[in-house]
């Protein structure tokens, strides 16, 4: 250690942790709360953060969940949200009481973990956050359960409030109380459609249709029974032809996809339900494998039987690990996973008294998930046309995304576009959605690309004629929540490393003229810009 | 893609589709010539679509040509580049305004003009700064562009001229012969040239030691922010307080700035750039140059791996063996010299030397005698903090 530094590279810039926790776990559902009661009672220190209750402002933005503005003003009352989710998840109290630290309404918006590229930190990092400010802790096991969101499919008039996702509907419904629609019209008819809309039921609300564009209903024949017993007209062979109001979401007007005909229902809210997306950020931006597996919803890490994923310290459980095919009915499979990485992790962690769970693992879903994907998205291409627009933050039209064009704002030569489109990209090497992105702008919203990158990456293969796993996973970044300046703003940063800041390598003779001999000892001036006093 | 065996060679490869091996590339094909550029990835994939997009670098010999050209390169592309005239420099204290005043010397130098810009003056171009902001200037030269929409320009405007472009065709080997380079080697094939463009990047070392010539660079990932959409300011190229960036056509902030990681590059891997906790100092120090912007979300951040001479200095040189070589690295300032640097790599290509700047100071010759392990001595290499606490992840 005896070599120099740069002193103006990271090397020995190490950033304050808030805590070292021995075992972290992300997202306090079934699975997580399995994971953090049993590392708990295993005599492990445990830290349970979770999302909810978000703030008002993300909620605003369909983060992380497609909320639709259907959410009534007691969301803004942090405090007393904070309360409903605590009732809504018993488990939360029995962790409190364990002697777990649990902390609600706290955003996991980045890890950082040695890699080929960043080797600087002494331990694995997760960075968090809450509506204030942002901290970092350490770790030795991550265990993360951070559910799946919803999937967006977009239609004439999506953007409307009132629009929503399934998950987000749960959320609304049974974690805040807070859901302020009546009448729903819900999209899919698969086992999240089915289950949506028997929720919906169950609470008393109105379910005016549900609208499948399969010629029969796609979940399995016992929830398609129940549903069919309260009484919900199941619209089969039909899309979405708009979705009208004239501010909020009034009506849907279907189509038939046989005979064209339309038919008009009053609602105040649809519930995209065709199904849902394993929420797989973290695992990107940790760098651990990831594969496309359609019956576990599309990417998914790979895991061993406990849940282990490519990066030894890091475990995926619920949802986010693949998605089973009983739908949310059936939590038992999600809490059986959240114990079995508990224990691993503990093993890891020196408890060697700690045997295998002896449950057999979870049976793999079998049903294959992107057919109904491929199916929805095909046929709202085709009745949407030219002008649907499928990225709502950055306004791309359909045909902006198929014909790579250039976003709105800009001044372009149409006609050099006129040969260049997906196709062409297409013959030039594999479609990729980052390229994409950068191109159309699709997905490079404040929303973060949460209702577009699952409808984007299903129009590039269904247009390349590709399967839908071909096309790469698009790159999550930190933060993985929209977060304010002011919440991100490091406070607490090390002060060797505010007084060596510069604004670019600290490399004297860069900054002197390349005209001119590179002097041997040049003073360096040319980026290191005073930094006001941190105090000021 | 064609079958492989049916792309044939060309007049002159290009290795890298980067920013500078693209315009490098775009150059020669305006001129007639025949070129094929290999990239190992997709084009502008890295460190070229990912960076601030300034267009500002006095400094420079390329940068009165630089100052000529991306005015026109909408026009010259056929493509928009977002790229937009002059630049701001916020101050906020006496001592920043000094620094940025320094800094400016070297374009007025040249015969390009400042203006100082009070407090209020400042306010009223940039409403996000704060009331106790010192004052800043005003360049008017310089600019900045949008580095996706560039390097993707660049690409498609040198097919428009005939050029050929190989993606996901890894460059394993530059082939000489007698002197001069006559195939370069990838997994895709071979293809024979008359010369060859080594544009690279970090891995322009790696394939230049394969035909003995030595190019000293070593590789770093550097980190920026972005921000959603903000109404637009009327001069997007604002920055300061230690960050380089602007405010985008789209209205987003994105900067950068601060501690960069030395890092090592296995063989011919593109390693995955991962973001750090430095993201949150920038963060903090944009909340500073734009306080009235405390509020706006952070969307995004991103990183990039770039390479770094001894000096910090391009190497822009047509090699005396093999004879037909040009090495283009640019040091990690690549994208805003992109046009003049792409023109001076075509005439080092084509003509064996650079008739509108001079590149005397930028040859690889100024590096002979350099210590094997130059960059050792300066702690450019990858470092850990070692205390074995981390698992492997």
């Amino acid at each position: 250690m005896t070599e120099p530094l740069d002193s103006t590279a990271i090397a020995g810039k190490v950033f304050p942790v808030r805590a070292h926790v021995p075992v972290v776990v992300v997202g306090a559902g079934p699975a997580g709360l399995a994971a953090a009661l049993e590392a708990a009672r295993l005599g492990l220190a445990v830290l349970l953060v979770d999302e909810h209750p978000v703030g008002a402002g993300l909620i605003g933005m369909d983060v992380p969940l497609q909320f639709g503005e259907r959410m009534d003003a007691a969301v803004r009352n942090k405090p007393r949200m904070l309360e409903r989710v605590v009732a809504a998840r018993p488990g939360i109290e029995e962790a409190f009481a364990m002697g777990v630290d649990v902390q609600l309404g706290v955003y996991a918006w980045g890890a950082f973990v040695d890699g080929p590229t960043s080797r600087a930190q002494p331990r694995p990092l997760l960075a968090l956050a809450d509506d204030e400010r942002s901290w970092l802790v350490s770790w030795d096991r991550l265990i993360v359960a951070a559910g799946a969101r919803d999937l967006a499919v977009a239609a004439p008039g999506w953007d409307r409030p009132g629009v929503m996702g399934a998950r987000a509907f749960a959320a609304a419904l049974d974690l805040y109380g807070a859901f302020n629609g009546r009448r729903l019209v819900v999209l899919g008819s698969g086992v999240v459609g089915l289950e949506t809309a028997l929720r919906a039921k169950a609470a008393g609300l109105d379910v005016a249709a549900l609208v499948e564009t399969a010629d029969a209903p796609q979940g399995p024949a016992a929830l398609v029974d129940a549903v069919r017993r309260t009484g919900i007209a199941i619209a089969t062979r039909r899309c979405v032809a708009a979705i009208a109001g004239t501010t909020e979401v009034e009506r849907v007007v279907l189509r038939g996809l046989d005979d064209g005909t339309t038919h008009e229902i009053a609602c105040d809210t649809v519930v995209t339900a065709i199904d849902v997306v394993p929420n797989v950020e973290l695992f990107d931006l940790l760098g651990c494998r990831v594969a496309y597996r359609a019956p576990h919803g599309g990417f998914v890490p790979d895991v061993d039987g406990d849940g282990r994923t490519s990066a030894p310290a890091v475990f995926a459980v619920g949802d986010c690990a693949g998605l089973s095919d009983a739908g949310l009915g059936d939590p038992a499979t999600a809490i059986a996973a959240g114990r079995r990485a508990a224990r691993a992790a503990a093993r890891d962690l020196g408890r060697t008294d700690v045997p295998a769970d002896g449950a057999p693992p979870a049976a793999e879903p079998v049903a294959d998930r992107d057919p109904a994907l491929r199916r929805w998205i095909a046929a709202q291409a085709a009745e949407g046309g030219d002008a649907l627009v499928v990225c709502q933050c950055e306004n791309v039209t359909l045909r902006d995304l198929l014909g790579v064009r250039p976003p709105a704002y800009l001044d372009y030569d149409a006609a050099k576009f006129a040969g260049r489109n997906l196709h062409s990209l297409a013959a030039e090497g594999p479609l990729n959605q980052d390229q994409i992105k950068r191109l159309t702008r699709a997905g490079m919203g404040p929303c973060q690309g949460r209702r577009c990158r699952e409808q984007v990456q299903a129009l590039i293969a269904l247009r390349s004629n590709a399967p839908t796993g071909s096309v790469p996973l698009p790159s999550f970044r930190a933060p993985l929540r929209p977060l304010p300046l002011s919440v991100l703003s490091a406070d607490d940063e090390p002060a060797e490393l505010r007084a060596n800041w510069t604004a670019w390598f600290g490399i004297p003779a860069q900054w002197l003229p390349h005209w001119e001999k590179a002097p041997e000892d040049a003073e360096f001036w040319g980026g290191r810009v005073p930094i006001p006093d941190a105090t000021k | 893609m064609a079958e492989a065996g049916a792309v044939k060679g060309a007049s002159v490869v290009v290795v890298g589709g980067g920013v500078t091996g693209l315009s490098a590339a775009w150059w020669l094909a305006r001129e007639g010539v025949d070129v094929l550029v290999l990239e190992k990835g997709i084009v502008g994939w890295e460190a070229s679509g990912r960076n601030g997009g300034g267009a500002t670098h006095a400094y420079s010999p390329l940068f009165r040509e630089e100052q000529r050209l991306w005015p026109m390169m909408d026009e010259l592309l056929g493509y928009p580049t977002e790229y937009r005239r002059g630049r701001i420099r916020v101050a906020l204290d006496a001592a920043q305004l000094e620094h940025y005043e320094l800094t400016s010397r070297l374009a007025q130098s040249q015969g390009f003009t400042v203006d100082r810009l009070d407090a209020r003056a400042l306010q009223e171009l940039v409403p996000y700064v704060g009331d106790d902001v010192a004052g800043g200037l005003f360049w008017n030269y310089g600019g900045h562009a949008n580095p996706q929409r560039t390097v993707q320009g660049y690409a498609w405007a040198l097919q428009d001229r005939g050029g050929r472009i190989l993606q996901h065709a890894t460059v394993r080997e530059i082939r000489v012969a007698g002197g001069r380079a006559i195939a370069v080697v990838c997994d895709q094939g071979t293809f024979g040239c008359d010369a060859v463009v080594l544009a690279a990047g970090p891995h322009t070392a790696r394939l230049a030691a394969g035909f003995g010539v030595a190019v000293p660079v070593v590789p770093a990932r550097a980190e920026m922010i972005v921000t959603e959409p903000l109404p637009l300011m009327r001069h997007g190229g604002v920055d300061g307080n230690g960050l380089y960036g602007r405010q985008t056509l789209r209205g987003n902030l994105a900067y950068g700035g601060g501690p960069h990681e030395w890092i090592e590059i296995d063989g011919a891997a593109t390693p995955r750039a991962v973001n750090s906790p430095v993201v949150r100092s920038l963060a903090r120090r944009l909340r500073e140059l734009f306080p009235r912007a405390a509020h706006v979300r952070v969307i995004r951040s991103w990183a990039g791996v770039v390479e770094n001479t001894p000096d910090g200095r391009p190497i822009l040189d047509r090699l005396a063996d093999p004879a037909n070589v040009v090495i283009a690295t640019m040091s990690s300032v690549g994208f805003g010299l992109s046009p003049a640097s792409g023109r001076a790599v075509m005439q080092l290509a084509t003509a064996g030397s650079c008739d509108f700047a001079d590149l005397t100071h930028l040859g690889l010759g100024r590096f002979a005698g350099l210590a094997p392990d130059w960059y050792r001595d300066r702690g450019w290499v990858p470092w850990s903090s070692g205390d074995g606490a981390a698992p492997a992840c």
